[in-house]
């Protein structure tokens, strides 16, 4: 499939990885709103979950698909970005073209690159130390991945980091799971305009959802 | 009366360097259409010895898919659903500057000035939008039955004029709006059964041969198509093109 040169067989790929990864999100989510919880419950709960996660073969090959959908999904996006660019004649000298459209719809590689630096700095910082890094453990003998969070959401400038990154990926998400779905081919009319709602509604729980984390943190400090 | 300053991309062919130039118009009436105001100018650069500006156009009632130029940076300029050639000046100010600039993409390589060359779209169409029909008589019109709305979403499909407004339109320069609109308007009459896989495919493929992007679902080219031409039909190809991938027989 990463020979194909068939851009709506490359699209199809894009539209299957970005669905699964926006399917991560809704556990991802689930499981990081446990930080929420009063500090001496979500510690131990968090820390356990971490590493039940971490020991389980299921997970781990969701987490091996989750990478290589990453991995698919972003060099798609370059090569559909450079297919485009080979596309398009010379520049208009003035282009009034984006009256028909949608802004974040013309810039999901714009947003696409934004969530790409927020995930290095995002598995740098947790998935990496909690992975192979020395953390000190819990009184339950789970390794403190929850003290290592609490401690980053309280530098505001990583929060800003957070919450910008967090909406770059609500806009991404605005756009992409309704285009997944037409990429995939759904064309049935009222169908098609449910599917738009959903993915929009979708798009703002996740974005309210993920930005609340690092703020409530934050402000409980 | 209006005075319309024009600035006009003037280019002698595909490897010479172009540029805007600038003409000035005293007399442009309301009731004009944007070509009658271009056949003015040129009829004054003709009087002058100078080379008349070259831009396509046939029917000049929006019927024939030639005229499209972008107009102040949109494709057929303001008006929504409109051809160029439909497009009249009453729509501008007097005094206004409008920019007027020929579709750019690589699949239309420019021929001269405005005037670029969309073979690639008859390409599409030739490797499979037809139907295998047996030549001669008119077959009596109910043979086949088909309902009406399914002839009215054939028709609607049937209505792209094959402008390229939605290539120029496109962020990607993609094809799919017109591309999807040949297939289905085929795919939904029994008379293009016959072919249906072997068509999708061979119509996507010659889309990705000529050159086209592909497609990011912006749907702006729906919103600039003069005839409204509705972005579902690329959904539609996307579907009949898995379809035919996974259900592939020989
Ligand atoms: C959690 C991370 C991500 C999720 C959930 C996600 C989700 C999606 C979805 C559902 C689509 C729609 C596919 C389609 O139009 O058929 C999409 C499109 C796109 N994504 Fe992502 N994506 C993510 C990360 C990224 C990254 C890291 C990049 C780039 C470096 C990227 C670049 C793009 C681009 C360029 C498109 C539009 C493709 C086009 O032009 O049609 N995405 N994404
Ligand atoms: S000249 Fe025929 S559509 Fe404009």
């Amino acid at each position: 499939m990463l020979y194909v040169k068939n851009a709506l067989t490359r699209k199809n790929l894009m539209a299957l990885t970005g669905l699964f990864l926006s399917f991560f999100l809704i556990i991802h989510l689930f499981g990081n709103l446990q930080l929420l919880l009063p500090e001496e419950e979500a510690k131990l709960q968090y820390n356990w979950y971490s590493h039940l996660l971490a020991g389980n073969i299921v997970v781990k090959v969701i987490a091996i698909v989750l990478y290589i959908c990453i991995l698919l999904h972003t060099i798609d996006a370059i090569y559909l970005s450079l297919k485009s660019k080979k596309a398009n004649g010379p520049r208009y000298a003035i282009d009034k073209r984006g009256r028909a459209s949608k802004w974040y719809s013309r810039n999901m590689m714009f947003l696409g690159s934004i969530i790409f630096l927020f995930l290095i700095i995002h598995f740098k910082d947790f998935w990496y130390h909690f992975k192979f890094g020395q953390l000190p453990v819990d009184k339950n003998g789970n390794k403190d991945l929850y003290t290592l969070v609490i401690a980053a959401f309280d530098q505001l400038w990583y929060v800003i980091l957070y919450v910008i990154a967090i909406i770059a990926l609500g806009y991404h998400l605005l756009h992409g799971v309704f285009s997944a779905h037409r990429t995939l081919g759904l064309y049935h009319p009222l169908y098609s305009k449910i599917v738009k709602f959903l993915g929009m509604a979708y798009a703002i729980i996740m974005t309210m959802g993920y930005i609340a984390i690092p703020i409530f943190i934050y402000l409980n400090r | 009366m209006m005075k319309i300053h024009l600035k006009i991309w003037r280019q002698k062919n595909s490897q010479s360097k172009g540029g805007f130039k600038e003409y000035t118009l005293d007399d442009v009436h309301q009731e004009m259409s944007f070509l009658e105001m271009l056949d003015m100018l040129n009829i004054k650069l003709v009087k002058k010895a100078e080379r008349p500006v070259e831009f396509d156009h046939d029917c000049r009632e929006g019927i024939c898919g030639q005229c499209g130029v972008m107009i102040n940076g949109i494709a057929h300029g303001p008006l929504k659903n409109t051809t160029t050639c439909q497009l009249h000046m009453r729509s501008f100010n007097d005094g206004d500057t409008i920019y007027v600039e020929p579709f750019k993409a690589s699949a239309f390589p420019l021929v001269r000035d405005l005037k670029i060359n969309r073979s690639s779209l008859d390409n599409i169409i030739s490797s499979g939008g037809y139907v295998s029909v047996d030549t001669g008589q008119a077959p009596e019109a109910n043979t086949i039955p088909i309902a009406n709305e399914i002839a009215e979403a054939a028709f609607d499909s049937a209505a792209c004029i094959g402008c390229g407004a939605c290539v120029a339109s496109c962020k990607n320069s993609s094809a799919a709006l017109f591309t999807s609109a040949k297939i289905t308007q085929l795919e939904l009459l029994p008379q293009g059964q016959k072919e249906t896989r072997k068509r999708v495919v061979a119509m996507v493929n010659q889309m990705e041969e000529e050159g086209f992007g592909h497609c990011t679902n912006t749907e702006a080219c729906e919103v600039e198509c003069p005839e409204d031409i509705s972005v579902l039909n690329i959904a539609r190809m996307n579907y009949e093109y898995n379809k035919s991938k996974i259900l592939r027989n020989k």
